[in-house]
């Protein structure tokens, strides 16, 4: 909580903007002049920021990956993370697995006026903080202001560019039958950890979000002459989504074994307590690779060198038909068949 | 885990199948009772390791399933009352009454609020007092304890602002109004784990005896439902008919006496309607007199259960293990958990729901592909 | 009205013990809806796996015979 309203020496507004931020901090005039001068801006610490300008200019040598999501989780800070580190990594992910470089992102802030400005200015300091880690600049951004109940606190867009790195394609239409499907870590730890942030469940775990940053562990893949077919990061919808939406879009199988997909203890125990299965519990930290089955071991063996994917395996293989199928061996060797979740297991997870 | 993982030993489970393989000389048609119970078997493929011969029927064991949609449309009507707050368990609230669902009540501002446990309902109406709140006590008995338990609480504290609308029923009626059933092709049953640990194992033999049936008080894990199938395949080939504990590490023979006489306390047998199956004698719980004023249906009006609506759902017939889930015709295409034609798709233990969740929808054009 | 701490391999949930007096710190219980409805034996639990083995379907280290 922030300290006594007109005395607070850990934010660098001056007294009069108060504890919280106000619908004046997002009208274009001086107030939000101060939000930016002394509090956004100087957590980004960029050049092109700086200059003040209405966009960017920038220079990328070649083809360009171009990506934006936007973040709405609730809560804003949970175990392992927060809006901020959340806003950065997914969309810095969302290049990786398009088999570029991550550059440059925008952030797009939509703030409820009432917000503490001690939250406001902790997110900030974990996008900057996340941006660092990721090796991609900040290079230009919005802030908006809505009335009290209209945004939750916060809601944040990135938009991101890369440059392709990756030799061929990568995407859903490559993946042949024979390849194998390999898996950078243990699932379910995102959405187990926002739930429990969530308070509603009454339980006590230690279980921390995943999110991270994976275009290290995925440029040394994709520039390792392995033959990446497909990669994708496992979110909301879980590991379940992320096949069965790549398995429809490539028209193949997908066969995956229980028994060689990670899932940590606490993760498991937690979602048998919520009746939930860990394939469909979200991820923020996590991506599938379909490579080569020639490279399947060798991919395994670049990803382990990065702590983002220390924990990576070979989970299945694609086959022919029937088209758009995933099916799962369970350890017992009868199979059942994976498909999305129906409905909504947990709104507002990401 | 302990007591969890090791029952679900791949080895073991072999063993099991093998074993029940070698023993059976014939065919033999079992039913498990507890919904909870044919999801274990749906998710790892149980029934794929059977023989060909030994048929697993599901039967009726899921309470969110056979509650009289009459009881849904009143728990709707009671959370849309202003001022009155609805508790429940989560997985009753997709379950279609006549005028939507109580997840579409709340969606339009109906005061519905999902709770783990029954003691959660009653520390809603202690931190809101000027709320009338309700708990939907559905369940059979395993939940009954917990159930009564809140009122005993609500008794003894004085909440003045807290009911239940309750719907319980029981497990041993419904057995024997499935083997009376004229078409009946059950021979032996593997009976509700959990519904015995409370309940103990007593009850159940003079149904073994008067219909000659062997029943097996059987766990949920997969290695449990092996064991409890082999066993119950065992008394069938040597022509016994008795009734014998799989789950022995949970369940006595007289049960969990402090629960019963709490129960004997908060509730009395009386007769209830079952959603797809109808009126089944002395196969229900009410609220005993002694704690009627805490009876929601008193403060907000009785339920008045009439005739079901014709339709293209055949819960009915798969709750009393006569059909099975795929075999229905609107199975997967135009009944699918997100639009459920009746309860069995949408509840967690329904047979529909747990063929669809782990065998999928049917595809055109697919062959065979179990087990591949 | 006893509770008590009890540990789902790892996650940790407040759980109502008025049914099972008897249990104490260490003891396995089965879990509804909040409340522990028996203590696990763990003696019989161990039955499972005696069965199997005498009827020959299971060897000592618990693979197949």
């Amino acid at each position: 909580m922030t300290a006594a309203r007109g005395f607070a020496p850990s934010c660098p507004l001056p007294a009069g903007d108060g504890e919280c931020v106000q619908l004046a901090h997002g009208g274009g005039g001086r107030a939000m002049a101060r939000l930016l001068d002394a509090l956004i801006r100087p957590a980004f610490d960029d050049p092109e920021l700086d200059r003040r300008h209405d966009g960017a200019a920038l220079e990328v040598t070649g083809p360009v990956a171009f990506t934006t999501d936007s973040y709405v989780v609730k809560p804003l800070v949970f175990p392992g993370g927060d809006i901020g580190s959340l806003a950065v990594n997914g969309t810095v992910n969302d290049l990786a697995m398009c088999g570029a470089r991550p550059l440059y992102l925008s952030v797009g802030l939509i703030v409820e006026e009432g917000l503490a400005l001690e939250t406001l200015r902790a997110v900030v300091a974990s996008i900057a903080a996340a941006a660092k880690a990721a090796g991609v600049r900040l290079v230009t951004g919005d802030t908006k202001v809505v009335d009290r109940g209209s945004a939750d606190g916060l809601f944040v867009n990135t938009a991101g560019i890369g440059e392709i790195v990756a030799p061929a394609p990568v995407g859903p239409a490559q993946v042949r039958a024979g390849d194998a499907v390999v898996l950078s870590g243990d699932i379910g730890r995102h959405g187990i950890a926002v739930m429990a942030a969530r308070e509603a469940l009454g339980f006590e775990t230690a279980i921390e979000s995943d999110c991270a940053p994976l275009a290290a562990p995925v440029l040394a893949l994709v520039e390792s002459g392995i033959a990446v077919r497909c990669l994708r990061d496992l979110t909301r919808g879980g590991l379940a989504s992320a096949l069965v939406e790549i398995a429809e879009t490539a028209g193949k199988r997908i066969a995956i074994e229980e028994a060689a997909i990670p899932v940590r203890a606490d993760v498991s125990a937690a979602c048998e307590l919520l009746g939930l299965d860990a394939l469909h519990v979200a991820n923020e930290g996590r991506f599938v690779a379909f490579v080569a089955a020639e490279d399947a071991a060798r991919a395994v063996e670049v990803l382990r060198r990065y702590d983002a994917a220390g924990a990576a395996a070979v989970i299945g293989v694609v086959g022919d038909g029937p088209p758009g199928q995933v099916s799962c061996r369970g350890a017992i060797g009868a199979s059942r068949v994976i498909d999305m979740l129906s409905g909504e297991q947990l709104p507002r997870i990401c | 885990m302990r007591f969890r993982d090791e029952y679900r030993a791949p080895a073991a489970a072999q063993g099991y199948a093998r074993a029940i393989a070698k023993a059976a000389t014939r065919p033999w048609t079992l039913m498990e009772v507890c919904g909870g119970q044919t999801h274990t078997i749906v998710r790892y493929g149980i029934d794929q390791l059977l023989p060909v011969g030994i048929e697993l029927v599901h039967g009726p064991g899921c309470p969110v399933c056979v509650t009289p949609v009459e009881y849904v449309d009143k728990a709707i009507e009671i959370a849309s009352r202003p001022g009155a707050t609805l508790c429940s368990f989560g997985d009753m609230l997709r379950v279609p009454g006549r005028g939507g669902d109580l997840l579409g009540a709340k969606s339009r501002g109906a005061d519905v609020r999902i709770v783990y446990s029954p003691l959660d309902a009653l520390a809603v109406a202690r931190a809101e007092p000027a709320r009338e709140v309700v708990f939907f006590a559905v369940g059979f008995e395993t939940t009954a304890p917990a159930n009564a338990m809140a009122a005993w609480q609500a008794r003894r504290q004085g909440l003045a602002n807290f009911s239940l609308l309750v719907s319980h029923v029981l497990v041993p009626p419904a057995m024997r109004a499935i083997l009376d059933a004229p078409a009946n092709r059950i021979e032996g049953f593997l009976a509700a784990g959990h519904v015995c640990t409370i309940m103990g194992t007593r009850e159940y033999e003079p149904i073994a005896a008067r219909y000659r049936v062997p029943i097996v008080v059987t766990g949920f894990e997969p290695l449990d439902i092996l064991e409890g199938v082999y066993m119950c395949v065992r008394q069938l080939e040597d022509g016994r008919a008795a009734v014998e504990n799989q789950y022995v590490r949970s369940v006595r023979r007289a049960g969990n006496l402090r629960a019963q006489a709490l129960m004997g306390e908060v509730f009395r047998v009386i007769p209830r309607r079952w959603r797809g199956i109808g009126d089944i004698a002395d196969s229900g719980l009410g609220l005993a007199e002694a704690y009627a004023d805490l009876d929601a249906e008193r403060r907000f009006g009785a339920v008045r259960t009439v005739g079901e609506a014709a339709g293209e759902c055949i819960s009915g017939l798969v709750l009393q293990g006569a059909r099975k889930p795929p075999e229905c015709p609107a199975f997967g295409t135009r009944c699918t958990p997100e639009r459920p034609l009746g309860v069995t798709m949408v509840s967690s233990e329904g047979a529909c729901a747990a063929y669809y969740r782990y065998r999928g929808a049917p595809r055109p054009a697919e062959t065979e592909s179990a087990g591949a | 009205m006893r509770v008590g701490r009890v540990d789902f391999g790892g996650v940790v949930k407040e759980i109502n013990l008025a049914f099972v007096p008897e249990a104490r710190i260490g003891d396995h219980v089965l879990v509804h809806v909040g409340f522990a409805i028996t203590v696990i034996d763990e003696a019989e639990a161990a039955r499972v796996f005696e069965h199997l083995r005498e009827i020959g379907e299971l060897a000592e280290d618990g693979a197949a015979p």
